[in-house]
């Protein structure tokens, strides 16, 4: 009995010690970022920089709560998303479905690599304006900016990740008479599931790049016409804020990935005992 | 179900154009709920025989039979396990061998009465909810073992199925796989390259020669039924083991 309680308590002792460094470890990103903006007041409290340079975090925050009360921030915000939005889907509709017929007829991949490849290494923001010639001024140039950009990395994700299906498995399914629509929805699409939401956490980052360097070009609207015409007005802590806001929705797609990630990939936590 | 191989030849493609012949010319017959083990040095072709039955490896010439009806591709009545376990990591126990069931379009409640029935034998009623991750490489054999059972095939083929288990789980696993096998009497045919196995669990051992793969030696292992693991201390036992070993290795090689 008394052995029993002792190794219950050693137990206990072991596991608030691990929940206690668990705890830090969750803090800690969150301690860098008090640190950051710590380091910010100081640097403006010290008065290196004009505030107009440089301007404090208290005038950033009113500046966001201006930009929120006016609806100027919302409105921007709506354009940019939607763009993203539509941008995302046609990149990745696209990138996928080709990037699986890559993988599944290599002939395909000898006559496509050379314009891909090309296509990929050319920077986004030196063709964004061709795209706004080729497509207007409107949030249609927009969307093809978000899905050229977001097109590569889902192909190349998709192609290493069919190619990775166990050829035993693929056997397995030859050997049940599986049908090509079976070999897809219960083999090749379970087993590439988890590279190509590797991928699609990149995609979705770059996706808020594609929508701003569009907006960048035409100006008119978007979070990308907000940040420029912020700073021709010097309105420093407007152009903080709607960087900030840029971010916001990285990291809330990112998120939302990794959610997808602990939802669908499930088995992936499970191990031996 | 009588499986058959006429004549069989079975040649690859080399990556120059040339032709490396893997098996053959080897004629077999199997007869309705026969165990034949096959052995042979390794590369002598022993997994493409049974790929070529498994309609998975097409025939270069001769040809292949299940109950006199020529083998093209894969039958619903022959059942194929491989030497890993080869399972989806991201299905359960229960839904690893109910694919089978699955791709054959039965509705769910009858797969999962047919799966929960078959845990028992399988020694897996605790884990059928576990995933592939979580079992231990027997007991993944064991998961791999009731997908093939599962379709109530009318032939087995086995190609080394418990080739990457220790000792003890195999010798465990194949008396079991022999309880299983005097209940539904399908025709087997298991490749194995552990001649004591193949001695153990056969009716017949087929010895086959290094590539390409001829029939050397068809030995009738004349042991009774139900086998059990004391048997391989009996004369009788030795001296097919070493009959066995004799067609591999023949002594003047």
């Amino acid at each position: 009995m008394a052995e029993v309680g002792k190794k219950h308590d050693t137990e206990l002792g072991s596991r608030s010690t691990r929940t206690l460094l668990l705890q830090l470890r969750r803090s800690s990103p969150l301690l860098s970022l008090v640190a950051l903006l710590l380091l910010w007041q100081l640097l403006t409290s010290a008065e290196i920089y004009p505030a107009f340079i440089v301007p404090p975090p208290a005038a950033v925050g009113e500046a966001f709560i201006e930009a929120l009360q006016s609806g100027l921030l919302l409105k921007h915000l709506s354009v940019t998303l939607e763009e993203m939005f539509f941008g995302l889907i046609l990149g990745l509709g696209i990138g996928l479905s080709i990037g699986y017929a890559i993988a599944k007829m290599p002939i395909l991949e000898y006559t496509l690599s050379p314009v891909i490849v090309a296509f990929q290494s050319t920077p986004i923001v030196a063709y964004a304006p061709l795209l706004v010639i080729w497509f207007g001024s409107g949030p249609t140039s927009k969307i093809v900016t978000t899905a050229v950009i977001v097109f590569f990395p889902s192909l190349v994700n998709t192609i290493v990740a069919v190619r990775a299906v166990s050829p035993n498995l693929r056997d397995l399914m030859t050997s049940l008479n599986a049908t090509p629509w079976q070999t897809f929805r219960q083999l090749e699409l379970p087993s590439a599931l988890p590279v190509v939401l590797a991928g699609l956490k990149t995609s979705a980052t770059l996706a808020v790049i594609g929508a701003v360097v569009g907006e960048f070009v035409t100006q008119g609207s978007g979070l990308g016409f907000l940040v420029t015409s912020a700073r021709n007005q010097y309105d420093t802590p407007l152009v903080i804020v709607t960087v900030l806001t840029m971010t916001a929705i990285a990291l809330s797609l990112y998120s939302f990935v990794v959610l997808l990630e602990w939802r669908w990939l499930a088995w992936r936590r499970r191990s031996k005992p | 179900m009588k499986l058959s191989l006429r004549e069989l030849v079975v040649d690859f493609k080399t990556p120059d154009e040339g032709r490396l012949p893997a098996l053959g010319p080897i004629s077999l017959e199997v007869s309705p709920g026969e165990f034949v083990c096959i052995v042979g040095p390794s590369g002598c072709g022993k997994s493409t025989l049974i790929r070529t039955l498994a309609g998975l490896q097409r025939a270069t010439s001769g040809s292949v039979a299940g109950d006199d009806v020529p083998i093209t591709g894969p039958l619903a009545t022959l059942a194929i396990m491989f030497q890993d376990a080869n399972l989806m990591p991201w299905r359960t126990v229960i839904d690893n061998i109910g694919l089978p069931l699955e791709l054959a379009g039965v509705d769910k409640a009858r797969r999962h009465a047919a799966v929960y029935e078959l845990l028992p034998q399988l020694h897996l009623q605790n884990f059928a909810l576990s995933y592939p991750a979580e079992l231990s490489g027997g007991m993944a054999q064991r998961v791999a073992l009731g997908r093939v059972i599962v379709q109530r095939p009318k032939a087995l083929l086995l190609d080394e199925p418990f080739g990457a288990l220790d000792a003890m789980t195999r010798e465990k696993i194949s008396l079991e796989l022999l309880d299983l096998w005097r209940e539904h009497r399908q025709t087997v045919v298991m490749v194995t390259h552990d001649i004591n196995e193949a001695v153990l669990m056969a009716d017949r051992v087929v010895v086959l020669s290094s590539r390409p793969g001829k029939l050397v030696a068809d030995i009738a292992i004349a042991l009774e039924r139900p086998r059990a693991i004391n048997m391989i201390y009996r004369e009788t036992f030795l001296r097919l083991v070493r009959e066995t070993r004799a067609a591999i290795d023949p002594p003047d090689a």
